[in-house]
């Protein structure tokens, strides 16, 4: 490690614990004011009237904040869900809003100071760190040292990592109240872009668009020399920044729905929620567009484009979780589960959860058409259900907190519904298969290794069988680190695309009827 | 079962696995035991290298889960076996233990040639063939290793220098011929290989052999001598001029030993219901004119397996191998060959058509015959599909017709550069012919590697 890595180091090392600081920064003092601009015109009576006690008092900390507001809150909410007043009981988190308006810091203050001290130290530190890798070295991949590096063999640094990712994924969907800081170092930026104020959600959009690209940067470094690799980082890069972060807030900007024209249901899982149904249908022209854009992926872009190059021209080359997965998540790709057992696992939970949303969107549908007249308010509680268990616990928590544990396609492998959904195209009508090459395997097991699926890569190749599995993301890896050159992605014939070979070219002892 | 025929394969290398896996395969009935004093499951020696420098661990490099050996019924033994009683058909284990059976196997594999160097039993002096030579080289270089020597060069020579790179331990590399694994290699490929091994630092010395390895006060490798009488001070020696077969513990018996255990072409030793398959063997003849009497690689291995189980299983079969086929990797330099492409040939009547990229780290060789006809090719740098290669050789094509194809030859990723068509474009240059160069689609120029 040179003296600029060094320095890299250093530098994210101080990012990282201002970021981490920030929510003890500062202190809140609530008015009524803040409270009526932050509710509902329809609590806002209850709410000024339920928090009085805490006017002008200054709470030194989020946590006293936080309480104070949940025992006022509480007080009065559970009196009403004792008395069954369902009606009456305020189901919205206000301590969100509430602890964004009461807190006064310094990082509220002098927003782009901070941003600058927490990620600008981290990008900057992070970039030191990754460039002069690999310098004065002929090309070539290299996973030297993976198993013996305690980051990316769930050693201490990995546990403390993932331990890190799991703490911010909680409190960023169930306490975000915690990262009122944190919002408003990026707010002049969410300005700046759609003209909005900043939410915990643009925060999470801005993080993880830096976190691809700053982690794109290390792979271009780490496979320098194989032009794959290099394109599908620039594809996830791309489709990241311009599509998940941007044009949904231009649009905003424009006075249009919020829209992300990458993101397809069921991954998507909202879609065809009603709010969204309403708000696309309101929109005009362009809003429809949005509405039949989204459609037509669903039916004819997912299966054609899968037909045609497999289901990695989304997941490896699109997708943002998969962008997250391919970028951040490369260094530990080797943590995940090759065993049968876990390919049993994955099979089962991932179609249970392709059905769970189909079935979810079905009865959503029904209602909406029916008016609700079918199924009440029980579609809401799906939704809810749902949305917490597989859209926050499942995705985010597990999927990508687990990275340094189980590898960086947890989520991708057993949950996603859309990944389900493209793995039938791709394993029953594709021309996307892995070749294999002839008897040239030594059965070393870096493929396998190195899948982030859990693939079994090495079991078809030395028996010269080609990959055709529905999990495959396509992302070229067993093939780039294979010493003997033995895997191709190929987009071919339909025709002897699964091929099961009793005996591998090369031995003319045996005849075999072919 | 108990009264079904028990065939005992000593090694669960390659051959061995393949062997007992096949067998399954073909009868449910025969009882099978596998035994290995390495190691209890099998593993891929090819492997060992990417265990030292951290890419795997040990089990990434076990090829079945542990539970594949109980679902197909294949007995796993782990023990060193001392000697064989071939009347009373028992095994003894050096642990006391035996063993009976009906028919055996011996599919024992190789170990390290040492040539009765001075002081090459010191410590800090190995070779690397087993997973204990591993473990006890992750022992040897745990210390203070400022410089190590490494002696041969081939193709594990390689890899240990690679190794001892990743340690960032400096290496100094004897090789005894004028280039780099010139037995095998043309000029130039040699050539190739060894400015590459020299570009990643390491201290390659050629026309250089061992004469002595010499020992400090508690009996550990201090330093070498060359044939030249320089001096190298050095911690560790690894010896890499080869491997034999490992076939000591069988010597002074009635099977009939010379180098290897001596076979006819259906792996018959000369006892009956003794078999030899894998490193082991040694083939009373050739199976083919470009072949040798003894076969050390990973693919012949698995294919003696192959063969030997047809005949156990009732199809007496002589092995019979296709054409000849084989890979590597030169630190980050990957080689393919398929075909014969010997180091040196007779020009009257073999010619050779080469291509070597500008930035000298990758080529391609061709040899045909005088009539033009396709014997073999190397290439060094990108991938050649063995589908093409097998079957260009099998119709004896033309090599103006392997040339034509080569795209379709071409196995490396996607929007990698298109060499084939600088390799086209120079063999229509040198011999002329009746097609064009191979056009790249819209995407690959856009996108791809430029050549
Ligand atoms: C570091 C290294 C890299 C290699 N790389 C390549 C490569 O890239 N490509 C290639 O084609 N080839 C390669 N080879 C060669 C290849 O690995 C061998 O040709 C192949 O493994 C031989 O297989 P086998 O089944 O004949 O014997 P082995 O794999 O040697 O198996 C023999 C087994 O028999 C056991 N055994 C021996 N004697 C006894 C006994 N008395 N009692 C009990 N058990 C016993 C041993 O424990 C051993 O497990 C490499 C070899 C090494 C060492
Ligand atoms: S099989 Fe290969 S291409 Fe497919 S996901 Fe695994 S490593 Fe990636
Ligand atoms: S990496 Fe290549 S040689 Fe090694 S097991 Fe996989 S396919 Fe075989």
């Amino acid at each position: 490690m040179n003296i600029i890595q060094k320095i890299g180091i250093g530098l994210f090392l101080i990012g990282m614990t201002v970021f981490i600081a920030m929510p003890f920064i500062g202190n809140y003092t609530l008015s009524e004011e803040q409270v009526r601009t932050a509710t509902k015109e329809i609590h806002q009576e209850q709410m000024t009237e339920i928090l009085a006690p805490m006017y002008g008092v200054e709470y030194g900390s989020n946590f006293a904040f936080l309480s104070a507001f949940n025992e006022n809150f509480s007080t009065y909410n559970d009196a009403l869900k004792d008395q069954g007043a369902w009606d009456q009981v305020i189901w919205d988190d206000y301590g969100f809003p509430l602890a964004m308006a009461a807190l006064e810091s310094p990082v509220k203050s002098q927003p782009w100071i901070f941003l600058g001290l927490s990620i600008g130290l981290c990008v900057l530190g992070g970039l030191f760190f990754i460039l002069p890798q690999y310098r004065g070295e002929p090309e070539g991949i290299k996973n030297n040292g993976i198993y013996h590096s305690s980051a990316t063999s769930r050693g201490f640094i990995g546990i403390a990592t993932g331990t890190f990712l799991i703490l911010f994924y909680v409190l960023l969907y169930w306490y975000p109240a915690y990262l009122a800081n944190h919002v408003w170092m990026v707010n002049p930026l969410s300005l700046l872009l759609s003209g909005n104020p900043a939410s915990q959600w643009f925060l999470y959009g801005f993080i993880y668009t830096l976190a691809i690209a700053v982690m794109g940067v290390r792979m271009y470094r780490k496979y320098r020399g194989n032009k794959y690799q290099i394109l599908r980082t620039s594809s996830v890069i791309f489709f990241q920044t311009a599509f998940a972060f941007l044009i949904p807030e231009i649009l905003v900007l424009l006075n249009q729905p919020y829209f992300d024209f990458k993101n397809i249901w069921p991954l998507d899982y909202d879609f065809f929620y009603s709010y969204n149904l309403d708000t696309l249908i309101s929109s005009g022209g362009f809003g429809l567009f949005m509405l039949m854009w989204g459609i037509l992926l669903i039916i004819i872009g997912v299966p054609l484009l899968t037909y045609f190059y497999g289901k990695r021209w989304y997941c490896s080359w699109v997708c943002g979780c998969g962008g997250l997965a391919e970028t951040v998540g490369d260094p530990y790709r080797q943590l995940s589960d090759k065993s049968l057992k876990a390919w049993k696992y994955e099979r089962v939970i991932i179609h249970s959860v392709l059905v769970l949303a189909v079935v979810m969107t079905a009865l959503t549908l029904v209602n909406y058409f029916m008016s609700f007249e079918l199924l009440g308010n029980v579609t809401n509680q799906l939704h809810s259900f749902y949305g917490f268990a597989i859209g926050a616990a499942f995705s985010g928590v597990v999927g990508t907190g687990f990275y340094p544990f189980m590898g960086n396609r947890v989520w991708c492998r057993f949950g996603c519904p859309l990944a389900a959904y493209l793995g039938l195209v791709q394993r029953f009508k594709s021309r996307f298969r892995i070749t294999t090459n002839g008897g040239q395997c030594i059965s070393c097991g870096n493929c396998s290794t190195y899948c982030e699926m859990g693939i079994d890569v090495r079991w078809y190749a030395q028996r010269g069988q080609n990959i055709v599995r529905s999990s495959c993301v396509g992302c070229g890896v067993c093939s780039a680190v294979c010493p003997r050159g033995v895997l191709k992605l190929e987009n071919d014939n339909e025709e002897n695309r699964i091929n099961d070979m009793p005996i591998i070219i090369g031995n003319d002892s045996i005849k075999v009827n072919a | 079962m108990s009264n079904s025929r028990h065939i005992v394969i000593i090694g669960n290398g390659i051959s061995g696995v393949t062997l007992a896996r096949h067998l399954r395969k073909a009868d449910s009935n025969v009882r099978i035991t596998l035994i290995s004093g390495e190691s209890k499951y099998f593993f891929s020696r090819t492997a060992l290298m990417y265990i030292y420098m951290g890419h795997m661990k040990f089990e990434h490099t076990q090829p079945y889960e542990n539970w594949f050996w109980e679902k197909n019924r294949i007995d796993l033994k782990e023990g060193w076996v001392k000697s064989i009683d071939y009347s009373s058909k028992e095994l003894l284990f050096s642990d006391g233990e035996d063993l009976k059976y009906d028919l055996l196997v011996l599919a024992v594999g190789s170990k390290p040639n040492k040539f009765g160097w001075p002081g090459q039993d010191l410590k800090g002096v190995q070779g690397l063939y087993s997973k204990q030579d591993l473990e006890l080289m992750e022992e040897n270089t745990q210390g203070n290793v400022e410089r190590a020597v490494i002696v041969g060069g081939g193709l594990i020579g390689i890899e240990m220098a690679e190794m001892l790179a990743y340690r960032k331990i400096p290496v100094t590399f004897l090789v005894r011929e004028e280039g780099f694994w010139t037995n095998v290699l043309p000029k130039e490929e040699s050539e190739l290989v060894g400015r590459h091994i020299r570009e990643h630092h390491i201290d390659l010395r050629l026309s250089t052999e061992l004469d002595e390895i010499l020992s400090d006060q508690n009996g550990r490798v201090r330093a070498i001598r060359t044939n030249t009488g320089e001096e190298i001070q050095c911690q560790f020696v690894g010896l890499t001029a080869g491997v034999k077969p490992n076939v000591d513990f069988l010597k002074g018996s009635d099977l009939e030993v010379n180098r290897g255990i001596r076979v006819n072409e259906f792996f018959e030793t000369n006892i009956p219901e003794v078999y030899a398959i894998g490193d082991c063997a040694e083939f009373e003849q050739a199976p083919a004119v470009d072949r040798k009497n003894i076969e050390q690689v990973w693919y012949t291995g698995r294919m003696h397996g192959e063969t030997l189980a047809q005949t156990l299983s009732g199809e007496r079969t002589p092995y019979r191998p296709g054409h000849w086929f084989n890979s590597a990797k030169f630190l980050d330099i990957e080689y393919q060959t398929y075909g014969t492409v010997p180091a040196v040939w007779n020009q009257k009547e073999v010619d050779s058509f080469y291509w070597e990229h500008k930035n000298g780290k990758i080529c391609f060789r061709m040899l045909m015959d005088k009539k033009g006809l396709l014997l073999g090719v190397n290439n060094f740098g990108f991938r050649l599909r063995h589908e093409f290669f097998d079957r260009a050789l099998s119709e004896k094509w033309p090599g103006a017709k392997v040339i034509k194809n080569l795209k379709r030859a071409n196995f490396d990723p996607e929007f990698f550069a298109p060499y084939h068509q600088l390799i086209q474009d120079q063999f229509l240059n040198e011999y002329g012919g009746d097609f064009t160069v191979s056009k790249s689609s819209w995407t690959q120029k856009l996108f791809g590697a430029k050549l």
